[in-house]
């Protein structure tokens, strides 16, 4: 909502400052959004005539206009608009200028070798309106003032206020007038205006059809005949100039200044082009009008139409239509001033995807009571300005409007706000705003101004008093530091631990969006469901991401454009099963590219390979509490991952929830995203299927046992068929006798020479230790035996000698 | 002389001259081998007469000391001196690169989300956690915000079916409901997450990150709130005084409602928070309005509290100076590196927020 200083004193008296002024309405809740200074400099922006147009001779789109800029001088533009031609009547912003919007200043320039003097204004380029399809056109009356400043001469600034959707009534300047005054600033001035009493017949009948889900409760509305309408008169001009409005013509301009003023939207319709009376009623599912924004609209079944016997003039509380529309040759008008109820404009605005200033303020909710006011104001004027005769005016209701009634206890304000104010004050700042109060013993009894429809209980009343006594009466009450519940759960504790884990081994963390590019996110469905979103901001992010993968793949080549080579990037968040809330998992991922040892003078340099991930994966479980003894692991991953060289990951084996899969990213998707690496492998860790550990460190810190009898190790080699797992050889032998079996380590694999082609040959050391007693040479030779009978007998493998 | 003295004085006179290592071993065996000159004395004791056993034993035992003594030292010097000699050979450039590393980090929105957690641990909040898809029910009608309220529009919300059901949350808020319907009062928690709205620009990504808090107790009012966040903002920004304003604003979900902006100035090119003449909106909050409470079954009668929401995104680049809210999410390994944070720079209460 766009105000000005001078217009706010129509409606306020007082001597204040306008910097005390931008205080005090963002301390009563209406925030100034931005100031801005219409200075000297927009008396540069002058009218002019197009005298001439000619192509340019380098550009096939642009023209070169000789523009008169009145007292004799004509100017060379260099334009690009389609509708620039001799005889239009336009804005001229010379070199120098400030152009309002962009507020860049103008110069002088040659454009494509043609030197343009300035420049012609689109009325968006001059926040006149978002208008930006050519430029601005003005009126033929507009040819006397050649020359002359199209702005007029303003002392005042904009003042633009951001309007909380709560507060319809300050999107007048009088509402905000009215809650200036409350708060002590200035007083509001006493506007009763003596209303119209004609005795010339309406003769236009109004009806308004008792249907179900009529979004209209009531029409007012009279008719001025034998008007002349015309250019608006200088004040009134300025007046819409002054907050960024462009003047049309007078009925047009009348209309628009009652709804900025009194926040009293109405509708002006050419009462010869309308056929027989007024119906307003839903409309039927295919019936079509054409809107004064010259677009066409299909309508559905029950919107709120106001129609003819011919059809459609209008949507009512929206958008008039062009068919009954008031031009300058318009002789009789019929006023509309009416109620529309907030739901039903908003369902209709939305379906038909409409936005206006009558649908803006009908949705928020407007004063029912306004509308002879709305009727009296406006035909005053139009008769002012336009002559003519006004009717009597008809009021149609099929609902009656009542006063809001609160039982308001004055205790309720300091147990809510924390601070006092005295009965006095109280009563004061509710009948200046407008409410109507009763005392009954310690209650108000209260009645809610009618343009305040975001009043309806006792705490909207403690907001009313607390905005005007100012927010800064709150006092600070310091928070007492005691904690009754831990901060985090497990699981939390669990995220944090992980997060931090990972990015210990060299990973950055890394987020992206939850949503993703669904060729990226098919490489990685597997067999989850496609998530859409309905109305995505893009095709790119259309679909909720089931793998952290697809955006981290995305990311990581983008950094190998960069000219990164060795990359480790990790994301914690969630990934997305299902579009219900709670289908969701959360999943550490992490994707390692490159090398190791690059480039180094003393280090050998390798890809990084599948049991980098895997001791990335081990590693941050055990650190995070798991005990790697128990973990399984098999081969069976995602068809994203290479197929031998990747694994899935259990706690134990009892292999109930995927703790975590990790391996070389399959070759095929690197292909198709066309990605430059030397080796790509990864991780996924499944945060909510790892078990979490009943034990507490505390419990088990508390046991501590060690031995200090002497350890001996022995070397073994196994010949075992080559699909045995090096998994299933250690866990056999550490289960021969668990008391004496302390280590076991893998520290070679050979196959080749010597070995069958269908065998390999696995070298284990393992640590044999008794926690009681130093184990003699015969102990160990038994043990040794054990060691190697079960091997050969559970694994099918055989010493090697 | 006697054959001790003989046996000394010789000797000491081999062992003056320059050694190696094996002439000493054979010294040191001559002397005290099986039959070695010493080890033969030794033997002799019990032979001596009474009267002068004494004295021999004690004559023999500081001889044998002194020579041990001056071959254990001769030792010694040679071997360091060995020492010496290799260490020589083994010079090195120590100039060449260590081994190589490589260095992880922690996400700023992570390690942002990590100090708002430590500050309001502090002063007894707990943390909680809500699904990133909601109802249409959490999101919207359950926060007092039913269908056909302007203040839907302000929200441009995902959707991921065509009745507009499901939906991407587009604040923490409906964490609140949760919380409320799933425990009883009092409650005291934050909810810090991702939220999404269909806005992209230069200032705006529809991913992004707040922070809600809520506080539910039987006398909890304005200056519970006033007092917290001023608390909060003052921790966050780790500066003892900090200029607050608390304005009127309006959200469906609260009454009264209020906007906090804080006071900053430029200063040098840089961003200057707590001082100056200008303001910053930070935050939004307010008395969790009684309809609320009533959809979630709390005795708005009995309960009162307040609620607020942070923008976590904003928090983290005004207090690190990071201009662009797009790049958080781009992964440049650039940016990340740079704003990144190391992770054993765990933000807690005994070191510090920050270093």
């Amino acid at each position: 909502m766009i105000i000005t200083f001078d217009w706010l004193k129509d409606h306020l008296k007082t001597n204040l400052k306008e910097k005390n002024l931008l205080e005090q309405l963002t301390n009563i809740g209406l925030e100034v959004e931005s100031v801005e200074s219409l200075s000297a400099d927009n008396e540069m922006f002058k009218i002019a005539e197009i005298i001439r147009t000619e192509k340019h001779p380098n550009a096939d789109r642009l023209k070169v206009c000789d523009v008169n800029i009145g007292e004799n001088e004509i100017k060379k533009v260099v334009c690009g608009a389609e509708n620039a031609k001799k005889g239009l009547l336009t804005i001229y912003a010379p070199p120098g200028a400030i152009i309002p919007k962009t507020k860049t200043k103008l110069l002088v320039a040659k454009i494509r070798g043609v030197t343009s003097y300035g420049m012609l204004c689109s009325e968006s380029e001059l926040n006149l309106s978002d208008e930006s399809d050519g430029i601005t056109e003005l009126s033929k009356e507009f040819r006397k003032n050649i020359g002359k400043s199209y702005f007029s001469k303003s002392k005042s600034n904009l003042i633009d206020l951001s309007i909380t959707p709560n507060r319809p009534d300050c999107l007048g300047v009088r509402g905000i007038a009215r809650d200036l005054a409350a708060s002590g600033f200035g007083k509001l001035i006493d506007l009763e205006e003596k209303n119209i009493h004609s005795k010339n017949k309406h003769t236009l009948k109004v009806k308004i059809n008792k249907e179900k889900g009529q979004g209209c409760t009531a029409f007012g509305s009279c008719l001025i005949t034998n008007v002349k309408n015309s250019e608006s008169p200088k004040w009134l001009k300025d007046k819409l100039i002054s907050i960024g409005q462009k003047p049309i013509s007078a009925i047009v301009d009348i209309t628009n200044y009652v709804m900025l003023d009194i926040n009293r939207p109405l509708h002006a319709y050419d009462a010869d082009k309308i056929e027989k009376g007024i119906i307003v009623r839903n409309s039927k599912s295919g019936e079509e009008f054409t809107a004064l924004d010259n677009k066409n609209y299909k309508l559905e079944n029950g919107m709120c139409v106001i129609t003819d016997n011919k059809g459609v003039l209008g949507l009512g509380g929206i958008i008039g239509g062009t068919r009954s529309g008031t031009e300058f040759n318009t002789k009789n008008v019929l006023l509309e001033s009416a109620y529309f109820e907030p739901g039903s404009i908003r369902n209709t605005a939305k379906k038909l995807n409409l936005d206006t200033d009558a649908k803006f303020r009908f949705e928020r909710g407007i004063d029912p009571l306004s509308i002879v006011d709305g009727l009296n104001k406006a035909a005053k004027l139009i008769k002012e300005i336009c002559g003519g005769e006004i009717s009597k005016f008809d009021i149609q209701k099929i609902e009656t409007y009542k006063a809001k009634k609160i039982t308001f206890d004055p205790n309720i304000f300091e147990k809510i706000s924390g601070f006092k104010i005295s009965l006095k004050e109280i009563i004061k700042i509710l009948e200046d705003l407008g409410f109507e109060v009763k005392k009954n013993k310690k209650r108000l009894k209260l009645a809610v101004p009618s343009w305040r429809p975001d009043i309806s209980q006792e705490v909207d009343i403690v907001e009313e008093l607390v905005r005007i006594s100012g927010y800064e009466k709150i006092k600070y009450i310091e928070p007492t530091k005691q904690r009754k519940k831990s901060t985090l759960n497990k699981l939390q504790k669990l995220f944090h631990f992980l997060q931090r884990s990972v990015a210990s081994k060299g990973y950055m963390e890394a987020i992206t969006w939850s949503f993703t590019d669904k060729r990226f996110n098919d490489y990685f469905r597997d067999t989850k469901k496609e998530i859409k979103i309905i109305n995505p901001i893009s095709s790119e992010l259309g679909v909720l991401r089931n793998s952290i993968f697809s955006n981290l793949i995305m990311h990581i080549n983008k950094n190998l454009d960069r000219g990164f080579k060795d990359l480790s990037i990790f994301e914690i968040g969630p990934i997305f099963n299902g579009s219900d809330p709670g289908e969701q998992n959360t999943v550490v991922c992490g994707l390692t590219a490159g090398k190791k040892s690059r480039l180094s003078w003393i280090e050998k340099e390798r890809n990084v390979d599948v049991f980098d991930v895997k001791r990335d994966v081990v590693q941050t479980l055990v650190e995070a509490g798991y005990d790697s003894e128990k973990f399984f692991i098999d081969n069976e991953t995602p068809n994203y991952y290479h197929p031998g060289k990747s694994g899935r990951l259990f706690l134990n084996n009892e292999k109930n929830q995927i703790a975590a899969y990790f391996g070389e990213i399959h070759p095929n998707i690197l292909k198709q995203i066309d990605m430059k690496t030397e080796s790509l492998v990864g991780f996924e860790i499944f945060m909510e299927n790892l078990k979490l550990p009943e034990k507490t460190l505390k419990d088990l810190k508390i046991k501590f046992s060690f031995s200090d009898y002497q350890k001996s190790e022995r070397d073994f080699a196994f010949i075992v068929n080559k699909d045995v797992k090096a998994q299933d050889l250690i866990n056999t032998i550490s289960s021969v006798d668990k008391s004496l079996v302390k280590n076991v380590k893998v520290f070679d694999i050979y196959e080749g020479e010597n070995i069958p082609k269908s065998h390999k040959s696995i070298a284990i050391n393992v640590t044999i230790q008794s926690s009681e007693r130093t184990l003699n040479d015969d102990d160990l030779e038994k043990i040794n035996n054990l060691i190697i009978q079960t091997v050969e007998n559970k694994t099918g493998a055989k010493i090697r000698s | 002389m006697s054959d001790l003295k003989k046996i000394k004085d010789e000797f000491l006179s081999k062992l003056s001259g320059k050694l190696d290592i094996a002439e000493i071993n054979q010294i040191k065996s001559d002397l005290f081998g099986k039959s070695g000159l010493i080890s033969t004395q030794f033997k002799k004791i019990g032979t001596i007469e009474e009267s002068e056993r004494k004295k021999f034993a004690s004559d023999l035992n500081i001889i044998k000391g002194e020579l041990q003594d001056l071959i254990s030292s001769k030792i010694n010097e040679l071997e360091s001196a060995e020492i010496n000699k290799k260490l020589e050979k083994e010079k090195i450039d120590i100039t060449l690169p260590e081994r190589s590393f490589v260095q992880g980090k922690i996400h700023p929105v992570s390690q942002t989300i990590d100090e708002i957690s430590s500050i309001f641990s502090e002063i007894g909040f707990s943390i909680e956690e809500g699904p990133d898809v909601e109802n249409e029910y959490n999101n919207f009608t359950a926060l007092n915000t039913p269908e056909n309220h302007p203040a839907r529009d302000m929200h441009d919300t995902f959707y991921l079916d065509e009745k507009k059901q499901k939906l991407l949350r587009t604040h923490t808020s409906p964490v609140q409901i949760r919380t409320m319907l799933k425990d009883k009062p009092p409650f005291k928690i934050i909810a810090p997450g991702r939220t999404y709205r269909s806005d992209s620009d230069q200032t705006h990504s529809p991913m992004f990150h707040q922070v809600e808090g809520l506080h539910i107790d039987k006398s909890i009012n304005m200056g519970h709130l006033k007092g917290c966040l001023n608390y909060f903002i003052k921790e966050f920004f780790e500066v003892d005084k900090i200029k607050m304003r608390f304005r009127p604003s309006h959200f469906p979900f609260t009454e009264p409602s209020a906007e906090v902006d804080i006071g900053y100035e430029i200063k040098d090119g840089k961003i200057m928070i707590g001082e100056g003449n200008k303001w910053l909106e930070i935050l939004g909050c307010g008395m969790v309005h009684p309809n609320v409470l009533k959809n979630v079954k709390v005795d708005p009668s009995k309960f009162q509290g307040y609620a607020f929401g942070i923008g976590i995104d904003r928090l983290a680049m005004l207090k690190y100076g990071i201009n662009d809210l797009r790049a958080f999410f781009d992964c440049d390994y650039r940016w990340l590196n740079h704003f990144g944070f190391d992770p054993l720079d765990v933000p807690t209460n005994y070191r510090g927020l920050s270093r």
